[in-house]
């Protein structure tokens, strides 16, 4: 039997698993500096009041 | 900032290897499958995200009930952490489904009873980080969310046994699959090895994963305490 030529297919589910994971990693990551910064500068206003 | 505390960082480094381990296994390891070709390897990954989509979702229920009973905010940002996490990997697995399908069925999409319970549970699951939105007061969106998570909770047994229950071609990997189902094949006992350690891999990266966002939760609460602080 010949194995039908699929490469495409796995290569373009592969993309989107990466592109989609480590998509989300840099979305947390990115969220916990805004957070970061935005606690510190509330940190600041709060010790100037 | 609080570092990371060294059980986290362990799991982080755990995480990265089991990955790395995880695409090496489904991409060069297992063998090739001789009827479907290369596509034959999202198989893999795409059961080991549906996989940890699914207990994601049965947390978030579990920790609905537990906010019922005990009334304490912190299960419900367990459930939200595990909501979202998991609306990622269902997603991926969605997607990936969706692609092996196109050579195998011959279409990206059709709408049969595993496709469709499965694209009805990640709706549910994204109109509850919706509707959460639109409601201020934590106590309240926290009893909606643990209702709404409980509830949502029936979906995912009946997506999981959908493909035993109603006829699908969509095939069966554990145990016997319907006469109609299509791209259905023997699986070596490497092939067997590959997937297991698939769904072991990915669900330590969802514990890593986990703990990251309910450390970025806590964080948020932090900010939003200080918020209300500096402007009373």
């Amino acid at each position: 039997m010949d194995t039908p030529d699929t490469l495409n297919y796995m290569l373009a589910g592969y993309i989107v698993f990466s592109v989609t994971f480590f998509g989300y990693l840099v979305y947390l990551w990115r969220r916990w500096r805004g957070l970061q910064a935005e606690e510190q500068n509330l940190k600041e206003i709060e010790a100037n009041e | 900032m609080s570092t990371q505390p060294r059980a986290l960082i362990v799991l982080n480094v755990v995480s990265v290897i089991l990955l790395a381990a995880a695409y090496y296994a489904s991409l060069v390891y297992a063998p090739l499958e001789a009827v479907m070709g290369q596509v034959q390897r999202l198989f893999y990954f795409h059961v080991a995200t549906a996989w940890v989509g699914m207990i994601g979702f049965v947390l978030a229920a579990v920790a609905g009930i537990a906010y019922l009973w005990k009334k304490d905010l912190k299960w419900d940002a367990i459930s939200l952490a595990a909501v979202e996490i998991s609306l990622i990997f269902f997603f991926i697995a969605i997607v990936l489904g969706s692609i092996w399908a196109r050579p195998i069925w011959g279409t990206w999409w059709t709408w049969e009873p595993r496709l469709t319970t499965a694209a009805i549970l990640q709706m549910i699951y994204l109109a509850y980080l919706l509707l959460r939105q639109g409601i201020e007061d934590p106590e309240k969106r926290a009893r909606f969310g643990a209702i709404y998570t409980l509830l949502g909770g029936i979906s995912v047994p009946l997506t999981f046994v959908s493909i035993r229950i109603f006829r699908s071609i969509h095939p069966v990997v554990i145990g016997a699959g319907g006469a109609e189902a299509q791209g259905s094949f023997s699986m070596a006992p490497v092939m067997v090895q590959v997937m297991l350690f698939s769904i072991f891999a990915f669900s330590v990266i969802f514990v890593t994963l986990f703990w990251h966002r309910m450390r970025l939760g806590s964080l948020e609460s932090r900010v939003e305490q200080l918020k209300l602080k500096v402007m009373q």
